[in-house]
């Protein structure tokens, strides 16, 4: 029965009897047991991925009052398949002028950056990859793989879409990295350590309870992360056609697309751990991990479709609004909670926990409420330069 | 020899020609993308000394946004991206001159050093790295100050920055 209390652990022990029973050396076989289990997440992924390109058609032509893919197989299940079988036979065309090796290098690295995300994210308590101690930089760190990514394959299809697609979308990513990095500290706050194991076993109650502001910039984060829309400006469909990844065909294109429906994925399961209790469920966890499993990549599941509701519904918002939305409001709500947090958490340590609890919420509500009044009055006092006081307006007739 | 050993040796070599690399190549887009090469090489050097912070901030920080800056100030300072310019100047013999005379200090350095064949001390397990770093650099008795004065250096670098690109209306 232990098979079912600690899976890879049972799997490793009897692939290492059977590897050495081969007559190879202990060490070889770990390295060989290592690389088995990397590749078997990776596969899992990749299966996973496929089954996304569904999901997000079907969610998208929902949310637009359309039927989605319905040919291929039952609900349109075996579309994926087709999407792939056409990525893989179109042209391969690289653009005159380009720059050949990074113009190739720079899909590989997108979809790298989301895979290698993985290797920190506890699917169960005794399933994960490793147990990094610094797991939430390590997640910043990745995205910085996936900015570079970005700017090389803007730079190298010789096109000023392009190009300039590149650029946007290089100036949201570095500058919403910081609310997004601020957002993941108050979780570290919370249970005293970066590691992304030891921040879901802290969450007795979920941390959006303590702090729902943290949460929501988190996600908001996030999204401008992934560049999806509203904050999908590297793309931008109507006005660059598709930014930076516009030169690219077949299944070059089909790595960019797979890595952002993947990445999206992945959030969501952030989004879950940092503040949704990852796989932790009313002591479901406890039952087996293959239920801890099903809790997490069912969290994963809420939060990308979140994050699709919000990409579907939104209007893209113009690039220095967007900028300016970072810089002047989300970072420095940010800056301001994190310092709040860190001090009530200070100040209410060793106090029961509903009123630690319902400070820490009513604190987030308030700070939230404090900036948004801010916001509002400062854009009023904006508004009023330019267009001049409010008229009153006179009935003439 | 161990596997560590034959890890920081590739790792070594491959950093050391990458590096050559950043400064060999003609487009400077290239060798900014080598410098990211080489940098990531120094990130796993720190991953192998057990430094997993350092080797994460030096992903965040020097690949993420100082070599991204780089490629940036390449990118809207220069007309032609792809333009190969000189590599050298006039004061070549005396960048070379200071390189060669780093490596022999360092060399002569290290010939009275026996830390090379020594095997770290295994790290205690529980030892947490980071709490301990964390610790050091807001303890008045280790790396107070060094922090603070280069926290101050930055915000006083940040609000340069923003009086120069301020636009007086």
């Amino acid at each position: 029965m232990s098979f079912w209390k600690d899976p890879l652990k049972v799997a490793a022990d009897w692939l290492m009897g059977i590897f050495t029973g081969w007559g190879m050396p202990e060490i070889a076989a770990q390295i060989l047991i290592g690389l088995l289990g990397v590749v078997f997440l990776l596969s899992a992924l990749m299966v996973l991925d496929i089954g996304l390109v569904w999901v997000e058609r079907k969610v998208v032509s929902r949310f637009q009052s359309r039927i989605g893919p319905n040919r291929v197989g039952p609900f349109g299940l075996i579309q994926p398949f087709a999407d792939i079988i056409k990525l893989l036979i179109k042209e391969d065309i690289t653009p005159q002028g380009a720059d050949k090796v990074v113009y190739n290098l720079a899909p590989i690295l997108s979809m790298m950056s989301v895979l290698v995300l993985w290797a920190v994210v506890p699917l169960a308590p005794t399933i994960a990859g490793v147990d990094l101690n610094v797991g939430a930089l390590y997640i910043i760190a990745t995205g910085a793989i996936g900015t570079l990514s970005i700017i090389m394959a803007g730079w190298s299809s010789n096109n000023k879409y392009s190009l300039i697609g590149a650029f946007r979308e290089v100036a949201v990513l570095l500058s919403f990295e910081i609310p997004m990095l601020t957002t993941m500290l108050i979780p570290t706050i919370f249970a005293g350590s970066m590691g992304v194991l030891a921040i879901t076993q802290a969450q007795d109650i979920w941390f959006v309870f303590k702090a729902p502001l943290a949460a929501l910039i988190f996600l908001i984060a996030a999204i401008a992360e992934l560049g999806r829309a509203p904050f999908d400006m590297g793309e931008a469909e109507s006005e660059l056609v598709s930014g930076y990844n516009i030169e690219y065909s077949g299944m070059k294109f089909g790595m960019f697309y797979a890595g952002e429906l993947l990445h999206a994925f992945t959030f969501g399961g952030f989004w879950a751990i940092l503040f949704f209790g990852g796989y932790r469920f009313f002591g479901l966890e406890q039952v087996s991990p293959f239920l801890a499993v099903a809790v997490i990549l069912f969290k994963a599941l809420i939060g990308y479709w979140i994050i699709m509701w919000i990409k579907y519904t939104l209007l893209r918002i113009r690039i220095d609004h967007m900028l300016a939305f970072n810089w002047k409001f989300l970072t420095p709500v940010a800056f301001v909670l994190l310092m709040v947090t860190a001090f009530m958490n200070t100040f209410l340590r060793g106090t029961p926990t509903w009123l630690y609890i319902s400070s820490m919420f009513l604190s987030n509500v308030l700070l939230g409420w404090i900036s948004l009044e801010v916001a509002r009055s400062y854009s009023r006092k904006e508004r009023e330069k330019a267009e001049g006081p409010k008229q009153v307006i006179q009935a003439h007739h | 020899m161990t596997g560590e050993k034959i890890t920081f040796l590739v790792v070594a070599v491959l950093t050391l020609v990458f590096a050559l690399r950043v400064v060999t190549t003609g487009n400077l887009v290239h060798a900014a993308l080598w410098l990211v090469a080489t940098l990531s090489g120094i990130a796993v050097v720190f991953a192998l000394l057990q430094a997993n912070f350092l080797a994460v901030v030096q992903v965040v920080v020097y690949i993420g946004a100082i070599a991204i800056l780089f490629i940036f100030a390449v990118m809207l300072t220069r007309k032609e991206m792809r333009d190969r310019g000189p590599q050298l100047n006039q004061n070549w013999w005396f960048g070379a001159l200071l390189a060669v005379m780093t490596f022999g200090g360092l060399f002569a350095l290290l010939q009275g050093w026996n830390g090379l064949s020594n095997t770290p001390a295994a790290i205690p397990s529980g030892f947490d790295a980071v709490s301990v770093l964390g610790n050091a650099l807001v303890s008045p008795d280790a790396y107070v100050l060094p922090f603070e004065v280069a926290s101050v250096l930055l915000v006083a670098a940040l609000v340069g920055a923003v009086y120069v690109a301020f636009n007086q209306k």
